[in-house]
């Protein structure tokens, strides 16, 4: 059998594919942040308690009303978007203009309340979510086994980015939405509903998270905590980036999901811990992350 | 060609009175919290008192940070759960006195603390708080994994032992007056640095940093030091904590500790004196009634984030503050 380093190279593949799954979601995730970030000057700590619920609601979607994998990949964002909406017209807006951490402390209040008030109807332990019968099975590669599941979630994943990134750097409305990070005053004198964009613009960072909560339900159980966890290291993510770059936040996520997968073949004791590593060697080197400008 | 200095001195003079005045100020206030903290034991379960001191003391050694110096850190539970770990450690496999082993996890926090504010505040605002926050997880894999802290179990059993190994610390009753003096040599040190000349500068800090680079005050390394403060003092709370109810676990590592605490000074009062030891009486009732209730307890707390955010950021001392026009 082929080893590369001392390992079989399934293993190797196999690691790497689930590498590539955890970076697309770290990907999607930090994405959302450097929007949100970018425009409303909020780090979005109910980031992933909203990806949490992207996946509860897809789960209850299923469970109540019979609604399946693919009509809830469209609703879910929706319904949680839509959520994501009602909180920055309701709270976000009121805080606007002060120093940010207020906005951190905020949605970290919001994170713990939409995570307790899962965790008391839905327990801890979480449920299963039946994968998509079209898309169960998977493809010999001869160099390794592919899960037809995880190729497909890679694909969103790279898809929705590439979409994203198109639209905020090649369209109209991404004009708009990159003028007012710059400059809102100067924008809205110009007939431009800013505070409309600002509340689409949250949407769409707590959509994306809805999307990759609904991918991730087949993978990994649906359960309260499951955003807990996972929004520190999208944090480091953002930390060796840095927000001021969309396709910076895509390429870091990915790139640090592949690293991780890397480092469970070959020293699995430090496969929790890899990433907060490189944030610290980041910071010594570049302090303002690998595509930040400034601090 | 004097004026300007002569106006410069009365201008120090005029801000050390008020410095003064200040201080002056807080004696009643101090007074009652004597009074009352040595009255409690008789009416109150010492227990739950212990409890309230020692998250009042890591709330104060927050509040020194966040408050004074302007830097939220998310990761304070490394310092207070480190801390409680080492001296935990310290007392049931090393088998050292109570003091030593306090003094262990407060060494230890503090050089913690020197490591995670050495590389943190290299960013600066939010970023500090998710760095902080980052390295505080890193932290609590490594503390899932070590050996020495028994994983999911904790480190139990962890003897009182005799201060100075003459007193026993078994009864709840002397353990408390120990907790005390230690909540107070605390609290008294964070007072004094807050007064100080160093004190003033970290407020400058807090206030306008380019202006205070421009006047020549290195405010890394003013930063750095208010960081390491604050740390070791996090560590005296951890360190007696997990002596006094014989318990290190990973609870106190967590992020949900970080939390807790930035919500004690935050309802409290942010740059006030009393502030986090009311936040930590209120936060610490709330969780023992609600938690019968089992989970809303999370709800409770990220309610009364919101709360104070949206609608009380002045916090309960603060808001007090503010009606009886005096610092407190």
């Amino acid at each position: 059998m082929t080893t590369v380093f001392g390992v079989p190279i399934q293993a190797l593949f196999s690691q790497l594919l689930v590498g590539l799954i955890n970076g697309s979601f770290y990907a999607l995730l930090s994405l959302g942040l450097a929007i949100i970030f970018g425009l409303l000057n909020i780090v979005n700590f109910a980031h992933g308690a909203l990806y949490m619920l992207g996946a509860l609601t897809a789960w209850l979607l299923l469970e109540h009303f019979g609604i399946g994998y693919w009509p809830a990949l469209i609703l879910s964002p929706l319904v949680v978007g839509l959520f994501g909406a009602v909180i920055e017209r309701t709270m976000l807006k009121r805080i606007r203009g002060l120093d940010p951490i207020y906005g951190l402390l905020l949605t970290f209040g919001l994170a713990l309340v939409i995570q307790g008030v899962a965790r008391n109807y839905f327990g801890v332990s979480g449920e299963p979510y039946e994968m998509p019968p079209q898309l169960s099975g998977g493809k010999n590669l001869g160099f390794m086994f592919l899960p037809n599941y995880r190729g497909w979630v890679v694909l969103v994943s790279v898809v929705i980015c590439g979409l994203t990134w198109f639209v905020i750097e090649r369209t109209r409305v991404g004009s708009y939405l990159r003028a007012s990070t710059e400059n809102p005053l100067l924008v809205q004198a110009f007939g431009i509903n800013v505070p409309r964009l600002i509340t689409l613009t949250y949407g769409l960072g707590v959509a994306l998270a809805a999307l990759a909560g609904v991918m991730a339900a087949p993978i990994y159980r649906v359960s309260p905590l499951m955003g807990a966890d996972l929004i520190i290291v999208v944090f480091a993510v953002v930390v060796i980036g840095g927000m001021g770059s969309i396709f910076g936040s895509i390429l870091t996520g990915f790139a640090l999901g592949v690293i991780e997968g890397l480092t469970k073949v070959y020293y699995p004791e430090a496969s929790n811990t890899v990433v907060f590593v490189i944030m610290a060697l980041v910071l010594l080197v570049k302090p303002a992350g690998l595509f930040g400008r400034t601090a | 060609m004097t004026a300007p200095v002569e106006a410069e001195t009365r201008g120090s003079l005029r801000g050390r009175t008020r410095s003064r005045d200040e201080v002056r100020s807080m004696r009643i206030p101090i007074l009652i919290l004597i009074v009352v903290c040595v009255g409690a034991p008789f009416v109150i379960y010492p227990v739950i008192l212990m409890k309230v001191l020692c998250w009042a003391l890591f709330a104060c050694a927050f509040n020194l940070l966040l408050g004074y110096v302007g830097l939220l850190s998310f990761g304070h539970a490394l310092f207070f759960g480190a801390a409680g770990y080492l001296a935990a450690h310290a007392a049931k496999v090393w088998g050292l006195p109570f003091e030593l082993a306090v003094l262990t996890g407060v060494v230890t926090a503090a050089a913690l603390g020197l490591a995670v504010g050495w590389l943190a505040i290299r960013r600066q605002g939010i970023y500090f708080a998710m760095v902080t926050l980052a390295l505080a997880q890193m932290f609590y894999f490594f503390c899932l994994r070590a050996p020495f802290t028994g994983g999911e179990d904790g480190i139990q059993g962890v003897p009182r032992g005799k201060l100075l190994g003459l007193v026993s610390l078994q009864s709840n009753f002397t353990m408390y007056w120990v907790v005390l003096a230690i909540f107070l040599l605390g609290f008294f040190f964070i007072f004094r640095v807050i007064h100080s000349p160093f004190g003033q500068v970290l407020k400058a800090v807090r206030e306008n940093e380019p202006r205070a680079v421009s006047l020549g005050y290195g405010a890394d390394h003013y930063k750095l030091i208010a960081f390491v403060l604050s740390a070791a003092l996090s560590g005296l709370a951890g360190g007696t904590k997990s002596i006094v109810f014989e318990l290190a676990s990973l609870t106190d590592v967590h992020w949900g500790t970080s939390g807790e605490v930035i919500l004690m000074v935050l309802l409290g009062g942010l740059g006030t004196v009393f502030g986090p030891i009311v936040g930590a009486v209120v936060v610490v009732c709330v969780e023992s009634f609600f938690a019968q209730f089992g989970g809303w307890v999370t709800v409770i707390q990220g309610g009364l984030f919101v709360v104070c955010v949206l609608a009380f950021r002045r916090g309960i001392i603060g808001e007090l503050s503010r009606v009886l026009r005096r610092p407190l």
